[in-house]
């Protein structure tokens, strides 16, 4: 299978003696939609300004498609589209403007440049907004209007740095949809997000870089089979002062209508309710306590943060 | 990039540019026109005859060519420093950096940008002049010359202020201080000729001379220096200056952590 990114030994120390990366090595396969995860100043977005040629390496290989930056970085470039973190077009531009301009970057002639402009910002919803200052637009229609940008020159390999941050939920979700129809037509996706649900309900694989070192690095589902319990949170219908005798159930109770319970992932939910149905109480609705890749993420750089700390 | 992807990133550039100062011709092309047409008023009509001939010309017909010149000279430097230093600050310099564009071609662009911009306001700025002074040109090709050597070379100094600059104060500190003074003392009002010898001999050490002067010979025929020594000055300067603003990109320096 072709590799759509190979990073080997990649370091970066800045000029004020902070390393942000220690070496990593990560690859990430054609086609693949890969969450790269990490708390702040974990090193994420220094990797991603590596590879887009934003922040300049201390030591380390990156290959794009096989293309090492190094020897042909206009060739690696031309492969990738990057919507970063933070707002970076001209604010005084329109859409139009700076989606046709990078088109322009990328040697696209401007009839072509046009088309394809017409064809993102309609998918994206900002066709109608086309000719207005960019400055005017929502922070959602903006981080869109980025990925519009990125997409112009078809790139093989997307990279998105936290591209829902500050989005309310529907467009969030609309994004996601429009995110994965991109990717079942062929392009490698690679995800940073705070939104954990997000990364699990998006991504294949997964890489967790803490302090600058990769903590993980397997599939979505592998990682969450390494949950071993959840826990479940029950809104009860009749306050409790306290709760039963619950023989060998891990219950607590959060106030006086509200239970929670851990559940050993192979024992299942309904020893719960036969137990709580047995003393009387009876349940109106139910969730999970936190997403499963939260508590996964956080056990991965508390655990992380001790092998450093010692 | 193919050559014919590049001549597309160039003229995405070049366009861009354009876009940007026309889009704002009340800050870039209106003010210097402004002034340039008070310094036709005030030391052309108003002092100019008081003053009589320089070099054997109307004080007014003397002056003309060089604040035509000093008008490309701000705006082609003023046009690079302050669109390469918003870009930057805007981080929309950025959506240069992660594309294929050469780093050849993303100076060229800025530059030709900054050259049309000073070109653009010293056409303007000529035909105003044609208000007051009964203007004739000598020499079309040594004029045209020199007006695109000089702009290319002040477009790439702006440049070298925009990568450097970390704030809006940055942008103008040389503008004030260095070229301005420079293009005062260059000989846009005054032959060098009246000068005394030690200061005539330092006046040769301000390139901006050299160009006033070719540009003086292409409308009355007529310069302090020789043609040949000006074109070789601007030239060295122009390639200089381009070098290090090569490294620079390719260093990264100011863009790239």
């Amino acid at each position: 299978m072709t590799t759509a990114l190979s990073i080997k030994g990649l370091k970066k120390i800045y000029a004020n003696g902070l390393t942000a990366l220690h070496g990593i090595d990560l690859e990430v396969a054609q086609g693949d939609f890969f969450a790269l995860l990490g708390p702040n100043g974990a090193g994420k977005s220094t990797a991603i300004g590596i590879i887009c040629s934003l922040v300049n390496k201390s030591a380390g290989a990156v290959k794009i498609f096989e293309i090492d930056i190094d020897l042909d970085f206009p060739t690696a470039k031309s492969f990738l589209g990057v919507v970063p973190q933070e707002f970076n077009f001209n604010m005084f531009e329109t859409p139009l403007q700076i989606v046709v301009n990078q088109a322009g970057y990328y040697g696209i002639e401007r009839r072509l440049a046009h088309e394809r402009a017409q064809q993102y910002l309609n998918q994206l919803g900002l066709w109608d907004k086309r000719n207005g200052q960019a400055r005017m637009l929502s922070g959602g229609m903006k981080r869109r209007l980025m990925i519009a940008r990125a997409l112009i020159h078809r790139p093989k390999l997307l990279i998105l740095d936290e591209p829902t941050a500050g989005v309310d939920i529907e467009i969030r979700r609309s994004m996601w949809e429009f995110l994965k129809k991109i990717n079942a037509e062929g392009t490698t996706i690679i995800l940073t997000t705070h939104y954990l649900e997000e990364a699990e309900n998006l991504c294949r694989n997964i890489a967790i870089i803490d302090h600058g070192h990769l903590v993980e690095n397997t599939s979505m589902k592998a990682l969450l089979k390494q949950l071993n319990v959840e826990t479940f949170v029950l809104d009860i219908k009749k306050p409790l002062d306290q709760l039963p005798d619950h023989n060998s159930l891990c219950m607590r109770l959060v106030d006086d209508s509200t239970i929670e319970v851990d559940v050993a992932k192979d024992a299942g939910i309904n020893p719960v309710f036969a137990e709580l149905s047995r003393h009387g109480i009876e349940v109106s609705s139910m969730r999970n306590k936190a997403n499963r890749l939260e508590q996964l993420f956080m056990g991965l750089v508390d655990s992380n943060r001790s092998q450093l700390n010692q | 990039m193919k050559a014919s992807q590049i001549l597309v990133a160039l003229s995405t550039i070049v366009i861009k540019e354009i876009t940007r100062y026309t889009r704002i011709w009340q800050q870039t092309i209106l003010p210097p026109v402004i002034t340039t047409s008070l310094y036709f008023v005030i030391f052309g009509n108003l002092i100019g005859p008081r003053i009589g001939d320089m070099e054997g010309f109307r004080y007014m017909d003397f002056i003309v060519p060089g604040l035509i010149l000093m008008a490309v000279i701000t705006n082609s430097y003023a046009n690079t420093v302050s669109s390469f230093f918003s870009a930057k600050f805007q981080h929309s310099i950025e959506e240069l950096l992660v594309s294929p564009t050469p780093n050849y071609i993303i100076l060229i662009g800025y530059v030709v940008g900054g050259m049309s911009r000073g070109i653009a306001v010293g056409i303007v700025v000529t035909i105003v002049s044609l208000i007051f002074s009964d203007l004739r040109i000598h020499n079309i090709w040594i004029l045209s010359s020199t007006v695109i050597l000089t702009s290319i070379l002040f477009a790439l100094g702006g440049f070298i202020n925009g990568v450097f600059a970390k704030s809006f104060d940055d942008v103008s500190i040389i503008p004030t201080f260095v070229l301005t003074p420079l293009t005062y003392l260059g000989g846009i009002f005054y032959s060098i000729n009246l000068l005394p010898q030690l200061w005539q001999n330092l006046s040769l050490a301000n390139p901006i001379l050299y160009m006033i002067n070719a540009f003086r010979f292409g409308f009355l025929g007529i310069s302090d220096i020789n043609l040949w020594v000006s074109y070789s000055i601007v030239c060295l300067f122009i390639v200089a200056l381009f070098s290090f603003n090569l490294h620079l990109l390719n260093r990264g320096y100011g863009i790239r952590s």
